[in-house]
């Protein structure tokens, strides 16, 4: 079996007055039809990298790539029009934060029927049923309710499992979700995971899970990219990160308070300049 | 012995009518001097009212609060944020963006009339590990835990018995939320200094707190000991529920 996602040698940089900063560098992973966790502290371009798989990359920003195939398809030379074909119905991506990622002026049902009749030409009678269908599945109690309301209307989990609910309705083969359970409670978050976990498992869906919780990650994915400044530093199963080689990896784990752990001070992470050759 | 702090039957209620919204009800605990107590649970819950109550920053609607034995005023006198002061969750947000350091260190400082302000700004730098080097920089010079850290220089500088913490650490990555928690933790050993954590994150409140009180819709579900908490003998099912997703997710 051929992985769906190959990206080798990714490169995105950001013109500044001091020249060019390289916030992804020579990234190189493959990902089949499994959960992929990236991890990473802010500013280790663990998200810039989604983007540019996804190319959303801002237009400031250069993308560069030894390779970088969806299913075959060349995403370095794709045009607008094969852009369209691929983003939603094909690959997706679920934002951070879906107080800016809804739009405010629509109702959370006509962004998640408009989401559903972009990848073919459903009956406006159908991609309602089927949106009603949707906000059911990611366990929204109230789902005429909810397809009615405007995204101010919703709480923080709600409106996250509504764009869940959007990105998902349109079945992608590839989903990318980038912190989407930070902003939610514990118990939510559990639930918002299942989700997903259900998705890989039944449609065999491939998933890129990007989050700054190493723990939530090495519970939930199958294999984690570790992220420090631009690169990859480590790429491990999951259920081994405790043995982790790289000292960042390690001390990413260690700086975490424990329900079962002393009070003595928290090991911090020391960072050395070596990291970065 | 009377405790630092005493909150009996403390009642918040936002609004009036169909619109009333009963943020805190009835939420009572004592946290003893030198001690950090802890106020776990998920959003709504009203842990962060509850100290914004306190505060003065959210209406009292009923209950009492006594701190060293007396009953609070309202509005609050200067001296009780003499006594009392508040660390916010967001240090993006809560350090006014055109001040310099100094001037957002100087302004408690002139308020409360203190004249060797000199002085104490350099010392709250040092205590919270920044040095002189940032008197003159802005905010948007530091990274996020810097800025927690003028945050909590801004606290002490008023030399408090108390400090309020909201979420001290949520906004900051793992590595830069173990050395704040170090901080404070090594913080309030030097200065005898009484904590009220608030937190989502049982392990934080776990690492800080000999107590904490699990709050679910403004109201306390129980009070346990760290011990209790690591012998997972939590005698409610909402923070057994709590317990259980902290360890993470499990494949069904």
């Amino acid at each position: 079996m051929t992985d769906m996602l190959q990206v080798k040698g990714l490169n995105v940089a950001f013109p500044s007055r001091d020249g060019p900063v390289r916030v992804v560098r020579d990234v190189s992973f493959t990902l089949g039809r499994e959960r992929l966790g990236i991890v990473g502290e802010s500013g280790s371009g663990k998200s810039q990298t989604g983007r540019a798989i996804l190319g959303l990359t801002p237009a400031s920003g250069t993308v560069t790539a030894d390779r970088l195939t969806f299913d075959g398809i060349d995403l370095r030379k794709a045009s607008a029009r094969t852009w369209r074909s691929l983003r939603g119905p094909r690959m997706s991506m679920i934002m951070q934060d879906p107080k800016y990622s809804l739009n405010p002026v629509m109702t959370i049902g006509r962004q998640i029927v408009e989401a559903y009749r972009r990848r073919g030409n459903a009956a406006r009678g159908d991609a309602r049923s089927k949106a009603i269908a949707m906000l059911e599945a990611v366990q929204i109690r109230d789902p005429e309710r909810v397809f009615r309301a405007y995204p101010h209307e919703l709480s923080g989990g709600m409106g996250q499992r509504a764009m869940i609910a959007m990105m998902l309705i349109a079945e992608p083969d590839l989903l990318i979700a980038d912190e989407v359970t930070s902003a939610l409670d514990v118990t939510v978050q559990l639930d918002v995971l299942k989700i997903l976990d259900d998705l890989v498992r039944d449609r065999g869906m491939g998933l890129i899970f990007i989050s700054h919780d190493l723990r939530l990650v090495s519970s939930f994915c199958d294999r984690v990219l570790v992220m420090y400044a631009g690169r990859v530093v480590e790429q491990i199963a999951a259920r081994d990160l405790k043995n982790a080689q790289h000292p960042y990896t390690q001390g990413l784990l260690n700086c975490l308070p424990q329900i079962d752990g002393d009070s003595a001070p928290l090991p911090t992470l020391t960072r050395d300049p070596a990291w970065l050759a | 012995m009377t405790a630092l702090i005493e909150v009996r039957d403390l009642a918040v209620t936002f609004g009036s009518g169909r619109q009333q919204v009963r943020a805190v009800r009835g939420v009572s605990f004592d946290v003893e001097q030198g001690e950090s107590f802890g106020l776990v649970g998920e959003s709504g819950s009203g842990k962060s009212t509850v100290l914004r109550a306190i505060c003065g920053l959210a209406p009292m609607t009923g209950g009492t609060v006594h701190i060293g034995g007396k009953p609070l005023k309202t509005p609050r006198d200067p001296a009780f944020y003499q006594q009392v002061q508040m660390v916010f969750q967001d240090p993006y947000g809560s350090i006014h963006p055109r001040h310099t350091i100094d001037r957002v260190l100087s302004e408690p400082l002139a308020i409360h009339g203190f004249k060797d302000a000199e002085t104490r700004i350099e010392r709250a730098l040092e205590d919270v590990g920044l040095g002189r080097g940032f008197r003159f920089r802005y905010p948007h010079q530091l990274s996020g835990g810097q800025r927690q850290r003028v945050a909590i220089a801004r606290a002490l500088i008023l030399e408090p018995q108390i400090l309020l913490l909201d979420e001290p650490t949520s906004a900051l990555d793992a590595s830069i939320q173990a050395e704040v928690l170090n901080l404070l933790d090594a913080l309030r050993v030097d200065k005898g200094l009484t904590y009220v954590l608030v937190s989502h994150d049982l392990a934080v409140v776990s690492h800080m707190c000999r107590r904490l009180l699990v709050m679910q819709h403004g109201q306390a579900v129980e009070e346990l000991t760290r011990d209790a908490l690591q012998a997972r003998a939590a005698t409610k099912d909402y923070t057994r529920q709590l317990l259980v997703a902290s360890e993470g997710f499990k494949a069904p």
